[in-house]
């Protein structure tokens, strides 16, 4: 008997490898009007992102009856899915204007579905402790001043600037150099890096600065504190060479598959029409952060306590 | 005749050495900062933007290119079926059930009895209870989707491994053409190929295993060729003057022979492949990695060390299992029959019943406890230990980093480029000045020099330290078994691990630094080192032991003079791949501050305007592997044979 069910498994998985056709790139895509489908969402790598992708997966799945597949990727893999039919939306893109000249103006496999209402910002920031003991270091003009006090082993004998994400464009070494700080631009390499050092910092009174951005699930622990740059105006970042002010603040906003626009699905519409505010996304971004609650009922307790916001996303009836 | 050439030189070669690092260190002093070709983050070359250009047009091209329509997506839909069915008996749900065809119980049962056959009683025990961890821990279904993927992977890396590693056992020509496609299969950084791969074999997990095979691959074949290579030659000369033909030679004697070595090849491709898991997370591979990387975000060191965790014990099992399948062994009918018959039942009740389908994790559970424990264990570590640690971070990278970097970085190209040419000159002759001329020509062709240097001096670095570990560790282990039966997990923990879980608490202990990102690399090289070293020291034949012990040598003396030059093969292997590995790790000590190459190479993964740099940065890598390679390996040849004349 027990050989017999050996077998049997075999056999099924035989049949199984035998029994299926071979499937063609690019028919994954979902998109067909009407019936909802299948949705591709693209999971971009941070808190925030999967604070708008939880709750955009919740409303599509209980509201419009999709079913909604979630694509773990990093930002260029994903935006690579459109074109080959993985991926349908990434519902969180910062500026990205290489991503959008590659894929929305050169091979037209993407497009843009407006602004998310959720508005980002980059700059340098220091902890709590130091802009209150030394509020005048949050001006540009006095970094200077204390640039003795952030010299680490990384550094010599300068101060070191704390950067790197590599998923964010960052000017800071052009900056350094075209504001005459004396500072040194340190790698960290991974927002990982970037939090254990300023939560290192804020706990044990270490002088630390670097670079940080808003909305950012950490800024609901710890207040990190802007330092002010020179004022960001349009066009005096074009040359990366020349930068000398702060950067600009970012619409953060959603990027479709073609396809997927062309189709004009209830998801699509849904896609389009999302838009709320930071407070709305820290409020998620906090459930899933500290209170270590799955994305899905993160997204599950803000919905009901947000209906109304809710009601105004989805697709018009008829 | 080598070693003759070599005798001749040898009184004289130090000194030469000396005189040219002096010169060099006095030309450093004149011609500081002249010459470095540096590169900022942000800055581009000519050929960085051309890869651009080339990987774009590919990019375009997908649609309508034959060979992505007939090729690759074969390729893929084949990898394809292949992992999704494995899934589809132990992992997902298939078949229109809500469950796998085969639960829990049935997965444990055949674990079980596939060890018991193969490995004998003590693995099989650890086999049950290594599993069945793995659902109280609740992780039942991503392990065993990592498991499906590590098994494809691992398959399909033995069946062209190998064939491939015997072939260039056999032949010198095929070894000579196969060594630097492997190293660059070891050494290029995953991150640079995973983006494309994606747009070769799609998202999923054609490109997730591909990119776990790229990597896990090369250990197999390598060793197998170092292990057909390694069989005395009297033995095959004896084989052929009773006039066995090749194929008998091959299969009656060289095979058996290193059978051994190449089980720990296998071994090592195992591992190799588990500590791909949480790479190939990022292009949404299924299982224990996408848990890591999402704890991650959030610095949830406990989610992410369970996962982690589970990924060690699938490690252990799986190398248990190989390990013991080396020793011929036969099973009482009645024990063979009796444990095919419970385990037939039990996947018979797993198929059936929900119970034994799905781990009833909620009943009982390790998981939760694991997981505060570990959390508590960092903020233990984090709040108390960083006033030590820093002090040994400052004081490593002051005495030794900052000095080779400042004199490897800080030089004019061409001086280093000098000294290198001539070192090699002197280590290994014409050739190898040869071989290092072209590596350093093609630094210099990646626009990258200065990174390169930086990137070199802390790789130098943390080879040195992971030598020193292997070699202390190594013989400990060779000389004693039970050291040997308690190192080794943590060994295996140490490669296996994802790194993400330990840098965390690394990042608080030696904020982000070069030296972090050493650290890294040496928990990370150690263990292959060490393994080796130990297997090295343990087949120093027990006669020539006892003969050095019979002669009244102490320990030490017998350690020195006997042990570890008998092993100086395993030695030269364990310094070439303990260097190979800690280039591996470049890419992760970039995500936390050592910058350089590593930087430049994952920046190039996230941002589409640097990936030309990215790659040029992982060819850079490849360039300084082969470089140092050949010369250790130029090196140790010296080494040898001076000793056996």
């Amino acid at each position: 008997m027990a050989r017999h069910n050996v077998l049997a498994a075999v056999l099924v998985g035989a049949l199984a490898l035998g029994g299926c056709g071979g499937a063609k790139v690019g028919d994954t895509s979902s998109g067909a009007a009407g019936d909802c489908g299948t949705f591709n969402i693209a999971i971009n790598p941070w808190v925030g992102y999967e604070a708008n992708a939880a709750v955009l997966a919740h409303v599509a799945e209980k509201e419009l009856g999709c079913k909604v597949t979630k694509k773990e990727l990093k930002e260029e893999v994903a935006w690579q899915g459109f074109g080959t039919g993985e991926v349908d939306a990434v519902v969180e893109n910062w500026g990205h204007d290489d991503l959008r000249k590659k894929y929305i103006d050169d091979q037209k496999t993407a497009v843009n579905a407006g602004s998310t209402g959720v508005k980002g910002q980059i700059g340098w920031y220091v902890p709590p402790w130091l802009a209150k003991e030394h509020p005048d270091i949050l001006d540009w003009n006095n970094l200077d001043k204390y640039a003795d006090r952030f010299k680490t082993s990384e550094s010599g004998d300068k101060g070191q600037l704390l950067d790197g994400d590599p998923s964010f464009v960052t000017n800071d070494e052009a900056l350094v150099k075209n504001l005459n700080l004396n500072f040194k631009v340190v790698y960290g390499g991974s927002e990982t890096a970037l939090i254990q050092a300023f939560r290192q910092a804020e706990k044990d009174k270490k002088w630390v600065i670097g670079y940080f951005y808003s909305p950012q699930w950490l800024l609901n622990e710890i207040k990190l504190e802007k330092v002010k740059l020179p004022e960001y105006r349009p066009g005096c970042d074009a040359d990366a060479e020349k930068v000398a002010c702060d950067y600009p603040d970012y619409d953060l906003d959603k990027i479709v598959s073609k396809k997927f626009a062309d189709a004009n699905g209830p998801a699509y519409q849904l896609v389009k029409n999302f838009q709320w505010t930071n407070e709305d996304q820290n409020t998620v971004a906090k459930y899933i952060a500290e209170d270590k609650m799955k994305p899905e009922d993160a997204a599950k307790k803000w919905v009901e306590a947000n209906g109304d916001k809710v009601k105004a996303w989805l697709p018009a009836q008829g | 005749m080598v070693a003759v050439a070599a005798s001749r030189q040898i009184p004289r070669k130090p000194l030469l050495v000396g005189g040219i690092v002096l010169a060099w260190l006095v030309l450093w002093l004149v011609l500081r900062d002249v010459g470095t070709l540096p590169l900022d983050a942000s800055q581009l070359t000519p050929l960085h933007r051309w890869i651009n250009e080339v990987n774009d047009a590919v990019g375009a091209s997908r649609n309508t290119n034959p060979v992505f329509l007939y090729f690759f997506n074969e390729i893929r839909l084949v990898i394809d079926e292949f992992v999704t069915l494995i899934q589809a008996l132990i992992a997902q749900p298939s078949f229109g059930r809500p469950v796998p065809v085969i639960g829990w119980l049935g997965v444990v049962a055949i674990a079980g009895f596939v060890s018991l056959v193969v490995a004998g009683w003590r693995v099989a025990l650890l086999a049950l209870a290594g599993f069945t961890f793995l659902g109280l821990q609740g992780l039942w279904q991503e392990s065993m989707d990592t498991l499906s993927l590590t098994l494809a992977a691992v398959a399909i890396a033995l069946l062209f491994g190998v064939p491939l590693g015997i072939w260039a056992g056999l032949s010198d020509r095929v070894h000579r053409v196969l060594t630097p496609v492997l190293d660059f299969m070891q050494t290029m950084p995953t991150f640079v190929y995973l983006a494309p791969l994606t747009l070769f074999f799609l998202i999923g997990p054609a490109s997730a295993t591909i990119a776990t095979l790229i990597y896990a691959a090369p250990p197999a074949i390598r060793i197998t060729a170092h292990a057909i290579r390694s069989v005395p030659r009297d033995t095959v000369e004896a084989s052929e003057s009773l006039g066995a033909t090749g194929k008998q030679t091959l299969v009656k004697v060289l095979l058996p022979s290193s059978r051994k070595t190449i089980v720990l090849g296998v071994n090592q491709t195992i591992m190799a492949a588990l500590s791909m898991v949480t790479i190939a997370a990022l292009i949404d591979a299924p299982g224990l990695g996408k848990t890591v990387v999402k704890a991650l975000q959030t610095l949830d060191v406990g989610t992410a060390f369970n996962a982690g965790l589970a990924i060690v014990v699938l490690a252990i099992v799986l190398d248990r299992v190989t390990t013991a399948a080396t020793e011929r062994r036969s099973l009482p009918r009645w024990a063979l029959f009796g444990g095919l018959g419970v385990t037939g039942v039990a996947v018979y009740l797993s198929h059936t019943y929900l119970w034994a389908a799905e781990f009833p994790s909620d009943e009982v559970e390790v998981g939760s406890s694991i997981r505060q424990g570990a959390t508590a264990a960092t903020e233990w570590v984090q709040d108390s230990l960083p006033v030590i640690t820093g002090g040994v971070k400052d004081f490593v990278t002051w005495a030794l980093i900052n000095p080779l970097q400042a004199l490897l970085a800080e030089s004019p190209w061409f001086l280093v480029a000098l000294v290198v040419v001539a070192l090699s000159f002197l280590v290994g002759g014409v050739r190898s000045a040869v071989v290092s001329a072209v590596c350093l020509g093609l630094l210099i062709a990646t626009g990258l020099w200065q990174d390169a240097m930086v990137t070199l001096a802390s790789t130098l670095v943390a080879t040195v330290i992971v030598m020193l570990v292997g070699i202390v560790v190594g013989t400990w282990m060779g000389r004693s078994t039970r050291a040997d039966r308690v190192i080794r997990p943590i060994l295996d923990a140490g490669q296996v691990m994802p790194a993400f879980v330990y840098l965390v608490p690394f990042l608080a202990l030696f904020s982000a630094s070069r030296f972090t990102a050493i650290v890294a690399a040496v928990v990370f090289a150690a263990p292959v080192a060490t393994k080796i070293i130990a297997d090295g020291v343990r087949s120093v034949p027990p006669a020539s032991v006892e003969a050095s012990t019979a002669l009244g040598a102490s320990t030490w003396q017998t350690i020195v003079k006997v042990q570890l030059p008998m092993a100086r093969g395993a030695l030269t292997l364990a310094a070439n791949q303990g260097l190979i590995y800690v280039l591996s790790m470049v890419v992760v000590g970039g995500l936390v501050g050592a910058g350089a190459l590593g930087y430049d190479v994952v920046a190039g993964f996230s941002q589409g305007q640097l990936y030309g740099k990215g790659l040029a940065a992982g060819a850079a890598i490849v360039v300084l592997g082969v470089m140092l390679d050949r010369l250790t390996q130029a090196a140790a040849r010296r080494w040898t044979n001076q000793e056996v004349r």
